[in-house]
């Protein structure tokens, strides 16, 4: 799959503030990856990706467990010399790969945000207690942490019940495409 | 305090944000306390919602802009908006900036949450607060000086910041500034502004344990006898993901003010961490 050039075009278009995440302006300085915590796990470097990107490679970045590993901590577009928004172009290569129905990269990480947002539209706040149980359960891995789980209970790191905000409605149209 | 951030009578509107509100209350508890010590008062937003964090920005766009936009709509007029969380923080502040040049979206505000959109609204973290405490407050309200206990103040991402906020302050040093003035001691480390992996603590947690680990080991090579954070999320992190044998604990930036100010009510805060700080806390005679 190669993207077209329209499509490229949306990516652009679709992260915020044009000039400040044009990849183009890229030149393989490679501060960004060699600034990144989580290189480690990421299969492709961000400067890589800002490069295929650079040549319309589309199926690769969009397959790549990088887009999803990226946390947007922000680290390395802050000390990009062309201060490339790196992190939003990442959230934008994520929304696009949901679109296009391509392999997710790293499924969990896409099925814990589905989680959160679910929470934030239904009480407007996140519950965590509710978003680490429907996680596990759609993982199908109940056990895995259960101990951890225990003692943030204990420790009431983990509320039982979901704060919800009072005039819900006004959350629920945001969600409303 | 001085009152130069425009405020009306040392009145700040407060944004904890579902961190603090959750799984952090000693982070959030010792905010007010502190507050309440140096004559702030804060008045917790009304109805606040989630920013939408890591994952609307993720997987929802919109919803990462309308999120924060509900939030700052919500502001009252007037009255500085005061935001707990690093991430939050990043997330409101860009926010508007980005509708303050956007006529358009402006326009789509006004229309949405009825009402004019507040150009010239304040939002500020807790650290722009602190940038005011002058020695003579220190003085006034010091009542246990923290009687050189070593720290690595540990800033996580809350450093770095996206483009759009490239001008903004950065409070690099601000906590080793602040509890030095309050009698503890700094130490000079390298994993300062590592991310603590965020919510990967969830989705991936053999990465977040492997720079937790960097993080605690580093900071216990440098001689720290605690790390203090800014965050809440990273102090949940840095407790439930580290694997190491031997570790030290982590304080709340904001709960070390209170011991130092004799805040009486951090006994129960202590019961809430995975490392108990309590006998450090003795060593030094500040329990």
């Amino acid at each position: 799959m190669k993207l077209s050039s329209q499509e490229m075009k949306r990516v652009l278009e679709d992260v915020r503030g044009h000039s400040e995440v044009n990849f183009n302006l890229c030149f393989q300085c490679r501060t960004c990856a060699n600034a990144c915590p989580f290189l480690d796990a990421m299969d492709i470097h961000p400067n890589v990706i800002m490069r295929m990107l650079q040549f319309g490679m589309g199926e690769p970045v969009l397959k790549s467990s990088t887009i999803w590993v990226c946390v947007g901590c922000n680290t390395c577009c802050d000390s990009c010399p062309m201060a490339i928004d790196i992190p939003t172009v990442m959230d934008a290569l994520r929304q696009l790969a949901m679109e296009k129905g391509v392999a997710i990269g790293e499924p969990d990480i896409l099925n814990f945000h589905e989680q959160m947002l679910k929470s934030v539209k239904k009480y407007g706040r996140a519950h965590k207690l509710e978003i680490m149980m429907r996680y596990k359960l759609k993982k199908k891995d109940l056990f895995q942490d259960i101990g951890l789980g225990l003692t943030m209970l204990a420790k009431r790191k983990l509320d039982l019940r979901a704060k919800k905000v009072k005039d819900i409605q006004s959350i629920e149209s945001i969600f409303k495409k | 305090m001085k009152a130069s951030l425009k405020s009306k009578e040392n009145t700040y509107a407060y944004f904890p944000g579902c961190s603090l509100a959750a799984s952090g209350h000693e982070n959030n508890r010792s905010i007010y306390k502190f507050c309440e010590k140096v004559g702030i008062h804060l008045e917790e937003l009304d109805d606040w919602n989630c920013c939408g964090s890591s994952s609307a920005h993720s997987i929802d766009s919109e919803a990462a802009a309308l999120l924060p936009q509900r939030n700052i709509s919500l502001a009252q007029q007037g009255l500085p908006l005061l935001v707990a969380c690093p991430s939050c923080y990043i997330r409101m502040r860009s926010t508007h900036e980005e509708l303050k040049s956007d006529d358009q979206a402006k326009e789509m505000y006004k229309n949405r949450w009825e009402r004019n959109f507040d150009q010239d609204l304040e939002i500020i973290h807790f650290f722009d607060l602190l940038t005011k405490l002058d020695q003579t407050v220190i003085d006034k309200n010091m009542t246990k000086p923290l009687n050189g206990i070593r720290f690595a103040s540990y800033y996580g991402c809350m450093l770095a910041k996206p483009p759009i906020l490239r001008k903004d302050k950065r409070h690099t040093g601000i906590m080793e500034k602040t509890l030095k003035m309050l009698g503890a001691e700094p130490v000079s480390w390298q994993n300062f502004s590592k991310c603590c992996g965020t919510y990967l603590s969830v989705a991936k947690p053999e990465v977040t344990t492997k720079v937790v680990n960097q993080i605690m080991d580093n900071a216990i090579e440098s001689e720290a006898e605690c790390l203090v954070t800014a965050c809440a999320m990273c102090h949940l992190n840095l407790e439930i993901r580290c694997s190491l044998k031997q570790q030290i604990p982590t304080f709340h930036f904001s709960e070390l003010l209170c011991i130092a100010f004799g805040v009486d009510d951090h006994k129960k805060w202590f019961k809430r961490h995975l490392v108990d700080p309590v006998p450090l806390l003795k060593e030094k005679g500040l329990v």
